[in-house]
């Protein structure tokens, strides 16, 4: 960049991106401890904790996704991070159709799946933040 | 690029998931003592297919060769279960209960389709009584007996006591032959199990001795999924002194006994009972029952006898090793209703035997139910495959105009039917009436002790 970063800050992740990506990790591993939580204690209500937690991941997954499709075009980052955050949408969907089971029928499947979108969401997290570095500065 | 890739992947996830929503369901014979019973299995999506309501216009629905069938009530709130007065009138039960508080992202969205399905119309939280004074067949006088009931929906008589099983109790009205208005307000026989009451239907039928009502009270879940603890005094029949109101579990592990009746003869408490969902569309089948005292049937540990639903953690190998079977299964998801045994005035081939209402599936595909159908019995037991008596509520246009609940044999001669969906009581004749018989065949039989 041409431009001096105190005239013109490079904003490299919006802050709504930068605001709702940051609520993707929290939500992905609040879900797998609710799930942790029902697996090892066979209390229902960590099981209701964990089908909200998700919904709740799944609204920041979505807009950090859409807020990524459109910083792709904008050439703000590279196709890596669109591309594992839409992996972890399309798991994240179907753990949210999992947990839509009743009782014990969400285990053991649910649990890995939890397990996998905090990963995922770990390493979206990461390549999309990675970004926010200030111009110069690698 | 990118946004190929995200279509691609969004497109493939939105294809599996119709495609599980698509598949038609196999056939399995599942009628009878030993039903099929295919593994259970759950798809991605449970698979809901909505009944499309519509009006019935001028079409009815259809009866065998040899009867004919009339509304003799419409525009009713949400009739349930009757009952016929020993003067032929009748009394229906209108209402909607239930207050389960939405738990799930799943239960607010099942709860908006599963809406799609069901009238709209607002609850009527009372008794209105039919009277066909000149007996051409015609209810002339329909009026309220009893209102600002709770969800009433069992119904039963002894003597000159008229009871019904709200959603929260167990209320009486004293009865005077050819009232047309309940002469007091109802007073509490005992109060019913009803925190939560996601199966919030209060079935009753009182035993032939008239010492006894039994309460049919169904689950507080589908499979335990509200917690153990919620299911307290839930999928039991409780047996109710009628003297005094106290009560003792007369039978555990019935799911949701929708509907009660004496077996006219034995004085044998039978029930049909609605069992548990999302392990597939053949499983498992509801049933009929005759319900024996202290036995366990199951919910929620195992099926039909011991086959073990796996979704009950932690499980309860002792409870399963107790579970019997129950006597006749009816189909997966029919989702049966009504039950009244019948008697010489409905003809010779529907003399011997009960008709069983069913309301219908919301999660099978074909739609499965949506009619009367006859259960033949030989030597007391049932023998035989269920035969259709009142259908065409689900058309061959995927339209659906109603679903039956409440099946009453008067004993006159007809089959009384409550079609919550068209909020309409059919009336079922045959042609050619039989000489009349004694009323002995309708339950609950009206008792004079």
């Amino acid at each position: 960049m041409a431009s001096s970063p105190f005239l013109h800050p490079v904003r490299a992740i919006h802050p709504v991106h930068a605001a709702v990506l940051g609520g993707v990790l929290p939500l992905f591993l609040g879900t797998l401890l609710a799930d942790y939580a029902y697996w090892s204690s066979h209390e229902i209500q960590w099981s209701n904790f964990a089908a909200w937690l998700l919904i709740g991941a799944m609204v920041m997954t979505t807009l950090a996704l859409l807020c990524g499709v459109v910083g792709l075009a904008r050439h703000r980052h590279g196709l890596a991070y669109v591309v594992v955050l839409a992996v972890t949408w399309v798991l994240g969907f179907f753990n949210s159709l999992h947990h839509a089971r009743d009782a014990w029928a969400v285990m053991p499947a649910g649990l890995v799946m939890s397990l996998a979108g905090t990963l995922l969401a770990l390493v979206a997290t990461w390549i999309g933040l990675s970004t926010l570095r200030a111009g110069g500065v690698r | 690029m990118s946004r190929q890739v995200i279509t691609i992947l969004s497109v493939s996830v939105l294809a599996a998931a119709l495609a599980a929503c698509s598949n038609k369901a196999p056939q399995v014979d599942q009628y009878g003592a030993t039903p099929e019973m295919p593994a259970p299995k759950r798809d991605l999506m449970p698979d809901m297919t909505i009944a499309k309501p519509t009006a019935w216009g001028d079409s009815v629905p259809t009866v065998p060769a040899g009867y004919r069938i009339s509304a003799i009530a419409t525009d009713l709130g949400i009739p349930r279960q009757t009952l016929v007065l020993p003067n032929g009138d009748i009394l229906v039960a209108e209402g909607r209960g239930g207050n389960a508080p939405k738990l799930k992202p799943k239960d607010v969205i099942a709860g908006k389709i599963k809406a799609k399905g069901n009238t709209a119309v607002k609850s009527g939280n009372r008794l209105t009584l039919l009277r066909d004074a000149d007996g051409d067949g015609v209810y002339e006088m329909k009026t309220v007996f009893a209102d600002k009931l709770n969800a009433p929906y069992g119904l039963a008589m002894i003597g000159n006591v008229l009871y019904v099983a709200n959603q929260d109790a167990l209320v009486r009205f004293d009865y005077v032959e050819g009232q047309t208005r309940a002469s007091a307000a109802p007073v509490t026989v005992t109060e019913l199990p009803s925190a939560i009451n996601h199966h919030w239907t209060k079935s009753l039928t009182a035993s032939a001795d008239g010492r006894h009502l039994y309460v049919g009270i169904g689950s507080n879940s589908n499979i335990t999924e509200r917690g153990m603890a919620a299911e307290v005094d839930r999928a039991v029949v409780w047996q109710i002194d009628a003297a005094t109101g106290a009560h003792k579990t007369f039978a555990t592990g019935l799911r949701n006994p929708t509907a009660l009746a004496i077996q006219p003869g034995t004085g044998a408490l039978w029930a049909v009972v609605n069992e548990r969902d999302e392990i597939g569309p053949n499983l498992v089948p509801d049933y009929l029952t005759s319900v024996k005292e202290g036995a366990f049937y199951g919910w929620p540990y195992s099926y039909w006898g011991k086959n073990v639903d796996e979704r009950v953690m932690p499980q309860d190998p002792a409870k399963v090793a107790s579970a019997i079977a129950p006597d006749y299964a009816l189909g997966s998801h029919v989702a049966a209703l009504g039950v009244s045994f019948s008697g010489p005035a409905m003809g010779a081939k529907f003399a011997d035997g009960l008709f069983v209402g069913e309301h219908g599936s919301w999660n099978r595909n074909p739609p499965v139910g949506y009619k009367v159908v006859f259960v033949p019995f030989r030597d007391g037991r049932p023998a035989g495959e269920p035969i259709d008596f009142v259908s065409g509520f689900h058309g061959e246009d995927g339209l659906t105009r109603g679903r039956p609940v409440g099946v009453t044999v008067d004993p006159r001669g007809a089959l009384i039917v409550a079609d919550d969906l068209a909020n309409t009581v059919w009336r079922v004749t045959p042609d050619t009436v039989a000489a009349p018989a004694a009323p002995a065949a309708s339950p609950p039989a009206p008792v004079t002790p």
